[in-house]
């Protein structure tokens, strides 16, 4: 466990991320990070003053647009956490990390950006004034747990983060946090599996938000931070019909990879390890209850979104593709796609690539190429299940191996 | 087993689980990845496996009596033992890490609870890495007391953050312990007791308890006698190092 895991089998996944006015969409593939600006109709030519180039240099985990749209954020393997400012698309802040960061969050008024790393560690820096090299304090801690997750809860009062030991830490987020958070809200326990994205809804009826996650376990839940409370689990993948009610996803073929709330929450789109396709559920905050909507199929094409993303509009932007495949031709292989007409009402409709956003620009500027060839991605969706499973599911060792475990150990090897 | 079949691994002078056969590494890596059950949360936790006598019925009958006290690294569970009559009417368990030695303790229990019935009901065990499932295990303010006797002491400097006391662990205790619910630790090694000592002392939700407070605490006493540890430390003379602490509310309460 001391030893970071080895790099060949690292694979990253695609990530999106949109603008909350639809202003821009942001992918992100192996290192490449990729802008389009919607409102200028052109791509985006990113500067950073400390001269780096590429931006990053190794697998990037985690992107996001924050304080209302005003920041943007990357971070990954390389260590490395940058901050731009949307206006100019200029890195305002880079922060080193000591370990690769897993999840990012930026807090609503663009104070403060925190960020976690692979060893569980969730470390907090001050963008006021913004500065090259930040150091970073730390915020709190799992406890050597992979953090998938971290979001601040709409009224910013909490800070969540979810790992992949099946939890989910409330934590209240303190006036000075650059002291750390010490007093934790709640536990949202009742996740069998890796927990790998959480989502706030929000509602008139309920300011401070209810809080979705999506986990391994092929479940959808929801929850009242303030007390921890499970108030639905939605088995995503069986009501979906993916998966027989007494099959067990074993597997982890049903894994809830990514999940995206859409018109503030009134649907909640959902993506699946193995289904091309979207489920979209909905969510009842008043009831307090998740029930799945329909199942959005996209055809012609193996396409299994390994991210989702959507503007407070009915629109959902997804991504599907991985950092480099062995032997594959396309070294950043990535494909976007859009639904639009999200509605309690309507039916959604899959946008082609000739009426999507920004048209074939985009395409070219977000997937690298305007058309990619369909057999890659089934290629990709299979590593992309790969490396979801190195990074998420707890090996479970058989025990005649763990012996031989013990005796590679590092700890023994340095005293030996 | 036939009914006159002896169980090895039982003394048959004292009729207690004999402590050899429940050897194991001095030292286990709580970093580890683990190969026990886990609980999803607190309401998972199976009362009538561990208090068979007082919660009879295996559902989750919602009584409202909950474990109180956790001895974490409880080790063979000395410390256990003598609380259990000392406060008969509170519900204790240990976490430990090392399988044999969660064995050794369970038989333990049993084979009190054999000999001296109605006793020792209120005492029990959980094989578990504490340092990454105690909130499984415990709701928000739920303990009154907490137990560290004796931790390993992870000398080098990149083991510190196997320590069971910690600045960040800290945050998960003061969760789980009820406001003005105490936490113990005692070590023989200094250079622990000193860290264990300034990790509290720096958290702002524990405040140490005075010299009037301790003497007080009928509990303190057995911190460096009751545990087979602290036992063994004694009978070489060692000199011993103890930290205990209350849980407050933080003085930024806007926090
Ligand atoms: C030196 S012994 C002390 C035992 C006992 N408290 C005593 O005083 O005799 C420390 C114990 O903590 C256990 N331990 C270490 N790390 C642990 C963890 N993360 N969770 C539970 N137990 C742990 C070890 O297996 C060992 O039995």
């Amino acid at each position: 466990m001391d030893s970071e895991p080895k790099k060949d089998i690292e694979v990253a996944p695609a990530l999106i991320a949109v603008h909350p006015d639809q202003c821009s969409v942001a992918v992100a593939v192996g290192h490449h990070l990729r802008v389009f600006d919607l409102l200028a109709g052109s791509a985006v030519s990113l500067t950073d003053d400390s001269g780096a180039s590429p931006f990053h240099t190794d697998n990037i985990r985690a992107i996001r647009f924050g304080a209302k749209g005003k920041l943007f954020v990357s971070a990954g393997d390389d260590k490395t956490v940058k901050v731009w400012s949307t206006q100019s698309w200029r890195c305002i802040t880079s922060v080193s990390s000591e370990k690769r960061v897993s999840a990012v969050a930026i807090s609503d008024d663009g104070t403060y950006v925190c960020f976690a790393d692979k060893f569980g560690l969730v470390w907090i820096v001050d963008l006021d004034p913004p500065l090259h090299d930040k150091k970073p304090a730390p915020l709190l801690s799992h406890y050597c747990s992979i953090i998938t997750s971290l979001e601040f809860s709409p009224d910013g009062r909490f800070i969540l983060s979810a790992d992949r030991d099946f939890k989910i830490r409330v934590t209240c987020f303190p006036k000075n946090p650059l002291n750390g958070a010490h007093q934790i809200q709640s536990f949202c326990l009742g996740h069998t599996e890796f927990v790998s994205c959480l989502a706030f809804v929000q509602a008139q009826e309920c300011p401070q938000g209810l809080l979705l996650s999506g986990s391994g376990d092929a479940t959808v839940r929801l929850w009242n931070v303030e007390s921890g409370a499970l108030l639905d689990t939605c088995e995503v993948a069986t009501k979906a019909g993916l998966l027989e009610s007494d099959g067990k996803a074993e597997d982890h073929d049903h894994a809830v990879t990514d999940l995206c709330t859409v018109l503030d929450g009134l649907l909640v789109a959902v993506a699946i390890q193995s289904l091309q396709g979207i489920i979209l559920l909905s969510c009842n905050v008043s009831a307090k209850t998740l029930s799945v909507s329909k199942v959005v199929s996209i055809g012609g094409e193996a396409f299994v979104p390994t991210c989702l993303a959507s503007p407070s509009t009915g629109t959902l932007w997804m991504v599907t593709g991985v950092s480099t495949l062995p032997g594959c031709n396309y070294p950043a292989l990535a494909r976007v796609r859009v639904i639009s007409g999200i509605d309690v009402e309507q039916e959604p409709v899959i946008v082609g690539d000739d009426s999507i956003p920004g048209g074939e620009k985009l395409l070219e500027t977000l997937q690298g190429t305007a058309s990619v060839d369909d057999n890659a991605f089934l290629a990709a969706a299979e590593a992309v299940k790969t490396a979801m499973g190195h990074l998420l599911i707890k090996k479970q060792y058989p025990s005649e191996n763990r012996e031989s475990r013990k005796k590679c150990r590092n700890d023994r090897k340095l005293k030996g | 087993m036939s009914e006159n079949e002896v169980n090895p691994t039982i003394s048959k002078s004292t009729g207690l689980p004999r402590k050899r056969f429940y050897r194991a590494r001095a030292h286990s890596n709580p970093l580890s990845d683990s190969h026990f059950p886990v609980s999803i949360s607190p309401s998972h936790v199976d009362y009538s496996r561990h208090y068979p006598q007082l919660f009879p019925s295996a559902g989750q009958a919602d009584s409202s009596k909950r474990i109180q006290f956790a001895d974490v690294g409880c080790g063979f569970g000395g410390l256990l033992i003598s609380l259990s009559t000392l406060f008969p009417e509170t519900l204790m368990i240990g976490m430990e890490l090392r399988d044999k030695v969660t064995e050794y303790v369970k038989e333990r229990i049993s084979s009190l609870r054999v000999a001296n019935p109605g006793q020792y009901q209120n005492v029990s065990v959980v094989r578990t890495n504490s340092m990454k499932y105690i909130p499984n295990y415990f709701g928000k303010g739920q303990l009154s007391k907490m137990f560290f006797l004796f931790p390993d002491p992870h000398f080098k400097e990149k083991n510190h953050r196997r320590r069971v006391i910690s600045p960040f662990l800290l945050d998960e205790y003061a969760y789980v312990l009820e406001v003005g619910g105490i936490i113990y630790t005692i070590t023989d090694v200094e250079e622990l007791g000193e860290w264990m000592k300034s990790c509290l002392e720096n958290h702002p939700m524990f405040e140490a308890l005075t010299e009037k407070e301790l003497e007080a605490d009928p509990v303190v006493k057995l911190l460096s006698s009751a545990t087979e540890e602290g036992q063994k430390v004694a009978r070489n003379g060692g000199q011993t190092f103890q930290a205990v602490f209350r849980r407050i509310v933080p003085s930024d309460q806007t926090s």
